[in-house]
């Protein structure tokens, strides 16, 4: 290669030849390691469905259903991951969150089976409203008592969360002597998807809608500040090209979602139910988004404005890059780390809603291991042990990482030893190869 | 000169101990508004502490704290600052994995209507106050791990210097620079003298505590050997009081 870049007129040309990647990924600004993760992800999803097709002859893992399912099974994970991050960033460790979960769906359980039905009535329209509540409120208690113990306490989070892990388990037992409690009101069964808990086909469309306003909205309104602080703007072509994809993204999950269709015992179910004539050729009826998922995808962009937009995200940050200089800077970090944990206690109980409804009952195994799954996500997501760093979509899609290789497993018949053996080898190996894009990267 | 003034802050008798070892015993010393007050003493002499003391990240275990004259309860960084008093701290105090901008203005942020922070106002204050102190300072987009010594230096300067302080403390603040940052760092405290700031000064360099300072305290082993003029001693006087930790003889003075 001739050494003449230098002298190259064009106003494009650095110092440093940068290759034809580099210049794209420079331009449209992206995240090098979101890509990396997107594409770790594609290649779990194609290998996954290769080696189903060659070996069992039936790809099934590409397909509308078992992608729906995918999402829905990575919600209640990805639910918690969102919160764990902000626990890492600061240093911490959450071993309770299983326990917790568990504790909470049983809290939720009694409350709608047991308790609100002689309170104010079976079927009434607010039991399922209470019974969250109820389920909300117990996960941010928990969460700030182990938030109150490690600030003020002094105790390690690791100490604290371990002995919540035994406690919470223990009491979710003690809160109905080990039952399983069931069934969970309608309305309630409704949060953990199914063909009933999914929005539909035009509402899925109308989510799409909104989606793609969203990510335009947002690219035009970045534009327009950078001009007005004259900073250097994408041009136009990276412009483009990230509005394409992002919206791209957005409808291709809606036909997704849209491609799935409702099993034929439960249309049969429904149209006897409500009369209406089957058409020429079947009734066919789009799944569209369950609503576990939009809760997983409502609760990870609030996270994400909470960390990259205010004053507590920025907090979180300082406090993990370096403790002393965040209480020198005059932030409370104690009452931060109450804070923090009481945030992960609520999504905590927010998955715990995700999960008993999904399984229709509360038992008081439910979210048994969850911590180390949740904890697995939001590492392979990119969050250092050693604090400071990690961002709530990297967690989301490392929860995505985790569950797509159990469905996969799953679906092509690897049993749960091997399973376990493949999931914790590919933690120690997303983790080392992160330090490897880390030490590169510098 | 200043004399009849209310000194701008008045350290009574303060005292504080880590474990059996008094860090700083019964030092007192004062500032006025356009002072600079130099603080020199060995390696653990206890300078550091003392002001730590005033910014409040540690809590006295005796004397007290006054501010205009009037008696000041400084139990936190936060009631420092509501003193208008800005400090750099010797191990700089930085978010290492945050940019200039975060850095500078953490525990400030500027927000929006919304209540969000408005990076890219910070980005661009941090343009400004950055094209004054040290115009070479570009990586405003990094984490100030990824910044020199020196630079991260700027970053606590700025930090300290945009928000108005009336009390500036300057543990070592040049201990990374170069020559030429080193004397902007003078030229500021000049500046910022000139504008009626009290200003605490802590390095080990004697020469240029005699260049910058008005007044010089030395400490010795958490205790004040004394406070003296610029102007009634020399550079050896300073050096004897922190060697031997006794005041010069009045008869050495000129
Ligand atoms: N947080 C702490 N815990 C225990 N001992 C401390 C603490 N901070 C300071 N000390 C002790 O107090 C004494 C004074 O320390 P200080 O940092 O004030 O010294 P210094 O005069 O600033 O020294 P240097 O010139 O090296 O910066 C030292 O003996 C030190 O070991
Ligand atoms: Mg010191």
């Amino acid at each position: 290669m001739t050494d003449n870049t230098a002298d190259t007129p064009a106003p494009a040309a650095r110092n440093r030849p940068d290759g034809l990647f580099n210049r794209f990924i420079k331009a449209t600004e992206m995240d090098t390691r979101l890509l990396g993760m997107i594409g770790a992800l594609a290649l779990i999803w194609v290998g996954f469905h290769l080696y189903g097709q060659l070996v069992n002859g039936f790809g099934a893992f590409l397909t509308p259903r078992n992608l729906w399912n995918l999402s829905v099974q990575t919600a209640s994970i990805g639910i918690m991951a969102t919160g764990m991050v902000l626990v890492i960033v600061t240093r911490h460790i959450d071993l309770s969150i299983g326990s917790v979960l568990g504790f909470c769906a049983m809290i939720m359980g009694v409350t709608q089976v047991y308790i609100l039905p002689q309170l104010i009535g079976l079927g009434h329209p607010l039991l399922w409203i209470l019974a969250i509540c109820s389920g909300l409120l117990v996960g941010t208690m928990v969460g700030a008592l182990h938030g109150f113990l490690i600030a003020y306490g002094k105790i390690p989070a690791f100490i604290v969360t371990l002995g919540g892990l035994l406690v919470w388990r223990g009491a979710a037992f003690l809160v109905a002597r080990g039952e399983t409690i069931s069934p969970v009101d309608p309305t309630f069964a409704l949060l953990g998807g199914g063909p009933y808990g999914a929005i539909g086909a035009t509402g899925s469309w109308i989510i799409g809608a909104i989606g793609c306003a969203a990510v335009l909205g947002m690219m035009w309104l970045g534009r327009k500040r950078r001009r007005g602080f004259g900073f250097a703007m994408r041009p136009v072509w990276a412009e483009t090209f990230l509005a394409i994809a992002g919206c791209g993204a957005v409808i291709g999950a809606v036909l997704l979602v849209n491609a799935y269709y409702w099993p034929k015992g439960i249309v049969k179910r429904h149209v006897a139910e409500t009369g209406i004539t089957v058409p020429e050729g079947g009734l066919f009826i789009s799944h569209g988004f369950a609503i576990p998922v939009l809760i997983l995808v409502a609760v990870a962009i609030l996270m994400t404005i909470l960390m990259s937009r205010t004053r507590f995200g920025r907090y979180v940050y300082a406090i993990g890059g370096n403790p002393e200089a965040a209480e020198l800077a005059g932030i409370n970090t104690r009452w931060m780390t109450v804070k923090i944990f009481a945030l992960t206690g609520f999504l905590t109980g927010l998955s715990a809603v995700v999960a008993s409804a999904r399984l229709g009952s509360a038992t008081n195994s439910l979210g048994t291991l969850d911590e180390l799954y949740v904890i697995a996500a939001a590492v392979i997501g990119g969050t250092s042990l050693a604090g400071g760093i990690g961002t709530i979509y990297g967690a989301v899609l490392g929860a995505f990482v985790m569950q797509s290789l159990q469905t996969g497993m799953v679906l092509i018949g690897f049993d749960a030893a091997i399973q376990q053996v493949v999931v914790g080898s590919v933690l120690v190996f997303a983790v080392f190869l992160d330090i490897l894009y880390r030490r590169n990267s510098k | 000169m200043t004399q009849t003034q209310t000194p701008l802050v008045e350290l009574r008798d303060i005292s504080i101990s880590f474990g059996g070892i008094r860090a700083v015993d019964h030092v007192s010393l004062d500032l006025y508004p356009g002072e600079v007050v130099g603080l020199l003493g060995h390696n653990g002499a206890g300078k550091s502490t003392l002001i730590k003391i005033l910014s409040g990240a540690y809590q006295r275990d005796g004397g007290e704290i006054l501010i205009d004259g009037e008696k000041a309860e400084i139990a936190s960084p936060r009631d420092a600052r509501d003193y208008n008093i800005e400090t750099i701290y010797q191990t700089l105090a930085l978010a290492d994995n945050l940019d200039a901008p975060s850095n500078l203005f953490l525990g400030r942020e500027l927000t929006n209507s919304i209540g969000f922070v408005d990076d890219a106002r910070m980005e661009a204050e941090t343009r400004k106050i950055m094209a004054r102190l040290n115009p070479n300072f570009k990586k405003l987009k990094e984490p100030v791990s990824a910044l020199s010594g020196g630079q991260r230096q700027s970053v606590a300067i700025a930090r300290a210097v945009y928000f108005n302080a009336r009390i500036l403390i300057m543990d070592e603040p040049t201990a990374a620079l170069g020559v030429h940052e080193t004397k902007m760092v003078a030229d500021l405290i000049q500046e910022l003298k000139k504008q009626g700031l009290g200003i605490f000064l802590i390095s080990h360099d004697t020469r240029e505590m005699m260049e910058l300072c008005d007044r010089v305290s030395v400490m010795k082993n958490g205790q004040l050997v004394g406070t003296e003029r610029v102007e009634d001693v020399t550079e050896d006087d300073i050096l004897s009081m922190i060697i031997m930790g006794k005041k010069p003889e009045p008869a050495a003075a000129h």
